[in-house]
Parts: structure tokens; C-alpha cells; sequence
């Protein structure tokens, strides 16, 4: 048994990491598609580069760490819910424009009272109905909204009455994976802000000691960490069951996403804690991340809702 | 990334399944407490006999010499079976460790295999009344008198020291050193005169915890342990020695509660009410996550040679979930959780909880450990 990444998906992530540490953690969305991250976890015949979920993850987390503009999570999880539950044709049509990124998309949940992440009109709007169809819409039938997170557009879906282009197959399994994807931008919002935290509690003094040196400050520290490790494990635990195994995977996302989103919450509001009056001014960075959390938090699903589906699913299945 | 086991590791864990299987620990004595603890030593006995005593021991000494992934899967299983753990744990997992690093050979030889066999108990006596998380404070003394030693203090929390015959001792030789290096390691013999035992009885009426006095309790030289004033040291390798395979033992009981409780609410039709699926499906999520950390921390180990973060988190995850599990207990259950005697002991199992997170190094300290000493906060005043 073997947590650590292989050498590819640490390569993936160094790259990453370095990339965007240089760029000020904001890469331009041409660059972003020339380096095929779009298309990571898309298949190689539509254009992608073929690597799975775990690698999406990666990147996923990554991007959540620098939290910038580039309209990365919309597309992608656009590509995975064609990409697994779409026809030959649909596939063939959309995933070449939103791996090259000529084409943006989103994903959303019909009647969820969320943001959609990356919506806008004009985009590709892959819709799910909740009762296993999903249908496209390429005219992006949303109402732009100017969310909390102004670093990335958000829309709400605003249903033109007619029917969509439907999908082939119960797309499940597709969001599922969109969940673990979500969960891992948390994660990453979730990595920045206690890495931002720890060095500043150890260089901020006060009382002539670095405030790091208090207890109460180390005991929320100490459980920034615990959140961040627990949701982290969750989400690359549920990617490699998505891309290994064909058993348990709804639930694993749903774990992940859980705890994904309630340490993406928690962990970025302690940053701002821990940071005193600095951490509540524009300037510094940590409101963006608290912000980015809050939507994704609420994000195909909040954490109650999987939590009682876990424990329903898993009852139904113990008592058969 | 490989979530798998490798075929040899599953073998292990499938022959191991079989053994259980076909060597069952027979029921558990309830309301009986000696009976309780002869109950284990006779299934330590048992696993002695089938070579599954000291599963992690070097075959050296008598033990199975498994990796550390096979010992995690021994005490999975373990839980999985519903077997208790072997009577003599504290000579299993503190004890024979903690000899094997500093022994003499002459030690070794002495001490080692009646630990594996269950033929002498051990029992650990470092915490006194003002010597709790603060451990090196420790005031029992040691004083040399021709080439013996003469011990008076008090102990407290020690364990099964009632069925003990060795004693892991920590007494301070000199009172002027610096705290943490006038302490002695010792083994001390139990069946002596000057020691007297009185049972504490705990909050779930049970006496599982005695405090131990000392008073003129003479032994020779030969029963320090790495040497005198060294024992600080040698206390680090036993509490090193402490959370690691008995985290997956727990892991599974807690997996099994979880379990069960989640069945109990299916079965009342109490999951119809989110806040009470919410709860469950929560302590489920915990309970993964604790699954993944363990492993990854144990494998952290093998690959690595060093635990990464997770290995401070699961002590502290596990006791709060353990917590949080038999508390909704009495959300789900009503008055049989809160009732003595029931088939299913959950009234025991909430007020047994309650000191998960004080035993074993509590939730505060395990906290500053994480800032200090993984996300590398300055010490704490």
C-alpha cells in the first residue's frame, strides 16, 4: 500500500506548483490550455492527455492554492461529465473546443441553490437533472450573478423552457468525479491558508513573543491541520478509487466532498482568525480564499446532504 | 498512489482470517473483571500456541517478525474477529520493545519470552498524582544503598497492575540534575514486600486503573534498565512504542460501533431525520478518514522511515470520534443508552469514552505536539 504520488503526478504537481509560485498564481487561460491541463483527465482520442482522476486532482488542488482567475474548474468538469456519460458525437463535437479552450463551459445541478462556477452566457452549460439525464446547453442559459468570489465568474442557471441536448447515459458516476474535482480546489484553498497562517503566527509578535507560541493559537492550528489532512486523504483516496475500482465510488466522493467542504470553510476562516485585523482587510489575499470557499462549499452539495446520503446509502446496503 | 495490498500482505491477512476463524476467543465475561483479564491471558495463550504472540517481535526473539503493514492487519483483524487484545499488552507493545533497544543480553533473555507467552504480566507505572502530562516531574525515589536500590512514591493509572508480576518503573535517582536526566528506567518485581496496591474505581464503575505506593521497595542493580540516569531516553522508546498498532485495533472497534449504530437507526427508522443521518453519516466520514490516516501514516514509516503529519492526528481523531459515536448513541437509542446491562454495552462505552481523551497523552497536549512539532510553532509557554 502506497499514499505517495508516482513520479508523473509529483512532476505534475511540481510544475504546477513552481508555475504558478513564478507567475504570481495567476496563469493566463491561453497558456493554461497550451500546457493541456484543461484536457488532463480527458481521453486521448478527444484530444485530451488521457490521465486520470488523481491527476486532475493534482491540478485541481493546485489552481485552488493559487486561487486565480482562469476559468479552469468549469471546463473541466464540463469535459468529465461529456466525456463519461455523453454520446460519441457529443464528445467528439464539444471536448476538442473545451480541452483546446476555445470553448468555456460549467456544470450544474438543476433546482441546487448554488453558484455555478464559471457559468456565463455564451459558454456550454451542461446541466444535470438530478434523476439520472443531463442535458447541454450550448447558448449558456444563465443569469450572470457578481458572486462574493469576483476573481471568477458565476452564474445561476435560468432555464430556457425547452429541452437540452441529452446525454447518453446516467451521468452519476461523471459527477461524482466533479465532486472529487470540487473537493480538491478546497483542499488547495485549504493548503494556502495554513501555510500563510503558520508563517505568519511564527513572525507576528506581540507581548515581546511570536504570537505562534500561545497555545490558543496553536490548538486552531493544530486543527487547521487536522482538517486540511483529513479532507485532503478523503479526496485523493475517492480519485483513485474513481479511477481503480468500480465499487464505492459515489460514496467515497460524497466523503471527500464532505469533509472537503466543511474544512474548506473552517480552515480559511481560522486563517483569518490567526491573522488578527490584517486578515480582515482587501489587501491581504485570505478573503478570496475564504470567499472561493464558501461557494465551492455549497457546490454540487453541501456537506449535510452527504453526510445523510452516506449514512442512508449505507444502511440500505448493511440491511439488504 | 496504490491502495492495494500486495498478494503477499493479502495472504497474510486471509491466513490470519482462517486462524480466527477456526480459534475463537469465546465469550466475553461480563460484570467479571478477573474473569475478564483470564479471559485474555488464556487468548493470548492461544495465540502464543498458533505463533501470533508478538507479531511484530523479531524472530530473534521468539516473535513472528511481520512488517509493519502485517501487524496492522493482525490487530485489524484482531477487531474484525471481535477477539480482545492479548492479556499481556503492556509487556507486549512497552515492555519487551523497550528491553529489546536497552537490555543487557542477560536481560533479554530474562524478560523476553514469558512477556510472548503470557506466563508474567506487566504493568507500567510512570504517571504520579503530580506527574501527568508533565511527566519528568515525576517525584518517586530511588535511592542506591550498597548495590541495591530502595524505591518510595506513588503511582497512578497503572493498569492491571493487580495481575502484574513486572513493573515498568520510572523513580529519580538524583534530585539535582536537571529534571528530565535524574530519572531511572526500572523493571521492578510486583511480588514484594512495600508495595500496596488500592483499586481507583473509575466513572463507569469499574476499577481497570490502580494507584500503586511505594514504600521501601528494595531490588538489585541488575534491574536498571539503559543505565542509571538514562531513563528518560529509555521512557521515550516505551511512549514511542504506545499509539502504533493498537490506533488499527481501535480503528476497527470504532469501524464496528459505527456499524451497529447505523443498523440500530435504519431498524427505528431514525434516519429519516437528517439531523440524525447527518450525525451518523458524519462519524462514518471520520472513521474513513482515521482508516486512511493510520495507513498512510504506517506506510509513511515503511517507505520513508518516518511517520509524516498524520501520525499525531489519529490518536486525537480517534478519541474525539469515539466521543462524538457514543454520544449520538443516546440520540439514536434513548434510554438502552443509557441503561446498564443491555445486550450491546453503549451506556459502558459513553462513560468509558469520556477518558479516551485524557489517556495516552490528552487532546490539549496532542495539539501543541501537532503545532510544535509538525507545523514547527515555537514551544508554547
Amino acid at each position: 500500500m502506497n499514499f505517495d504520488l508516482n513520479d508523473e503526478q509529483q512532476e505534475i504537481r511540481t510544475t504546477a506548483r513552481s508555475l504558478l509560485a513564478v507567475r504570481g498564481n495567476e496563469l493566463d487561460w491561453k497558456e493554461l490550455c497550451e500546457l493541456g491541463w484543461p484536457g488532463i483527465a480527458v481521453a486521448e482520442k478527444d484530444g485530451g492527455l488521457g490521465l486520470g482522476l488523481v491527476e486532475l486532482a493534482i491540478l485541481a488542488e493546485e489552481l485552488g492554492r493559487a486561487c486565480g482567475g482562469a476559468p479552469f474548474l468549469g471546463s473541466v468538469l464540463a469535459s468529465l461529465v461529456i466525456g463519461k456519460a455523453g454520446s460519441e458525437s457529443q464528445r467528439e463535437h464539444w471536448l476538442p473546443q473545451l480541452v483546446g479552450g476555445e470553448m468555456l463551459g460549467a456544470l450544474a445541478i438543476r433546482n441546487e441553490p448554488s453558484l455555478i462556477p464559471d457559468a456565463a452566457p455564451g459558454r456550454l452549460l451542461v446541466l444535470a437533472n438530478g434523476d439520472g439525464t443531463a442535458e447541454l446547453f450550448p447558448g449558456g442559459p444563465v443569469e450572470a450573478v457578481d458572486a462574493v468570489d469576483l476573481r471568477r465568474r458565476h452564474g445561476l442557471f435560468d432555464d430556457p423552457g425547452g429541452e437540452g441536448d441529452h446525454l447518453d447515459v446516467d451521468p452519476g458516476a461523471a459527477i461524482a468525479a466533479a465532486m472529487v474535482v470540487v473537493a480538491a480546489e478546497l483542499v488547495g484553498l485549504c493548503r494556502r491558508a495554513l501555510e500563510a497562517t503558520v508563517a505568519y503566527v511564527r513572525d507576528r509578535r506581540q507581548f515581546d513573543v511570536p504570537i505562534g507560541s500561545f497555545q490558543a493559537v496553536q490548538h486552531t492550528a493544530a486543527q487547521m491541520l487536522r482538517d486540511t489532512e483529513a479532507a485532503a486523504i478523503a479526496t485523493y483516496y475517492a480519485a483513485w478509487i474513481g479511477d481503480n475500482r468500480s465499487d464505492g465510488f459515489e460514496t467515497a466522493a460524497s466523503m471527500a466532498k464532505a469533509l472537503a467542504s466543511d474544512a474548506g470553510r473552517s480552515v480559511t476562516a481560522s486563517a483569518i482568525q490567526l491573522h488578527g485585523g490584517i486578515g480582515f482587510t482587501w489587501e491581504e489575499d485570505l478573503h478570496w480564499l475564504f470567499k472561493r470557499a464558501q461557494v465551492g462549499a455549497i457546490y454540487l452539495g453541501g456537506s449535510g446532504a452527504h453526510r445523510a446520503g452516506v449514512a442512508r446509502r449505507l444502511a440500505a446496503s448493511a440491511s439488504k | 498512489m496504490d491502495l492495494t495490498l500486495s498478494d503477499a500482505d493479502e495472504q497474510f491477512r486471509a491466513q490470519l482470517r482462517a486462524w480466527f476463524s477456526a480459534n475463537a476467543s469465546g465469550d466475553e465475561p461480563v460484570g467479571d473483571e478477573d474473569g475478564h483479564f483470564e479471559w485474555r491471558r488464556r487468548w493470548q495463550r492461544k495465540l502464543h500456541e498458533g505463533g501470533w504472540s508478538g507479531i511484530d517481535w523479531p524472530t530473534d526473539y521468539g516473535g513472528r517478525g511481520a512488517t509493519l503493514t502485517q501487524s496492522a492487519i493482525f490487530f485489524e483483524e484482531l477487531g474484525h474477529a471481535g477477539a480482545p487484545l492479548p492479556g499481556n499488552i503492556i509487556g507486549l507493545m512497552l515492555s519487551g520493545p523497550t528491553i529489546m533497544t536497552w537490555g543487557t543480553r542477560d536481560q533479554k533473555d530474562r524478560y523476553l519470552p514469558p512477556i510472548l507467552a503470557a506466563d508474567e504480566i506487566w504493568c507500567q507505572g510512570f504517571s504520579e498524582p503530580d506527574a501527568g502530562s508533565d511527566l519528568a516531574s515525576l517525584k518517586t525515589r530511588a535511592v542506591r544503598d550498597g548495590n541495591e536500590w530502595v524505591v518510595t512514591g506513588q503511582k497512578v493509572w497503572t493498569s492491571f497492575a493487580q495481575y502484574s508480576d513486572w513493573c515498568i518503573l520510572l523513580a529519580r535517582t538524583d534530585p539535582d540534575a536537571p529534571k528530565h536526566e535524574g530519572i531511572t528506567y526500572f523493571l521492578m518485581d510486583m511480588e514484594q514486600p512495600g508495595i500496596e496496591l488500592v483499586p481507583l474505581k473509575q466513572m463507569t464503575g469499574e476499577s481497570e486503573f490502580n494507584e500503586m505506593f511505594l514504600d521501601g521497595v528494595r531490588f538489585s542493580d541488575d534491574r536498571v534498565l539503559g543505565g542509571v540516569g538514562n531513563g528518560w531516553k529509555v521512557a521515550m522508546t516505551t511512549l514511542m512504542n504506545e499509539r502504533a498498532g493498537l490506533g488499527f485495533f481501535l480503528q476497527v472497534r470504532l469501524r464496528q460501533l459505527v456499524d451497529r449504530l447505523l443498523l440500530e437507526a435504519e431498524q427505528r427508522g431514525r434516519l429519516k431525520d437528517d439531523a440524525v443521518a447527518e450525525r451518523l453519516g458524519d462519524l462514518h466520514c471520520r472513521t474513513e478518514a482515521l482508516r486512511l490516516l493510520a495507513w498512510k501514516g504506517l506506510t509513511a514509516i515503511e517507505r520513508h522511515g518516518q511517520p509524516g503529519p498524520e501520525g499525531s492526528l489519529t490518536k486525537w481523531l480517534w478519541s474525539e470520534t469515539n466521543q462524538m459515536l457514543t454520544q449520538s448513541s443516546v440520540d439514536v437509542l434513548g434510554a438502552e443508552a443509557l441503561t446498564q446491562g443491555t445486550a450491546w454495552p453503549w451506556s459502558f462505552e459513553l462513560l468509558r469514552a469520556r477518558g479516551n481523551t485524557i489517556e495516552g497523552g490528552t487532546t490539549e497536549i496532542l495539539k501543541n505536539i501537532v503545532a510544535q512539532r509538525v507545523l514547527g510553532l515555537p514551544r508554547s509557554r
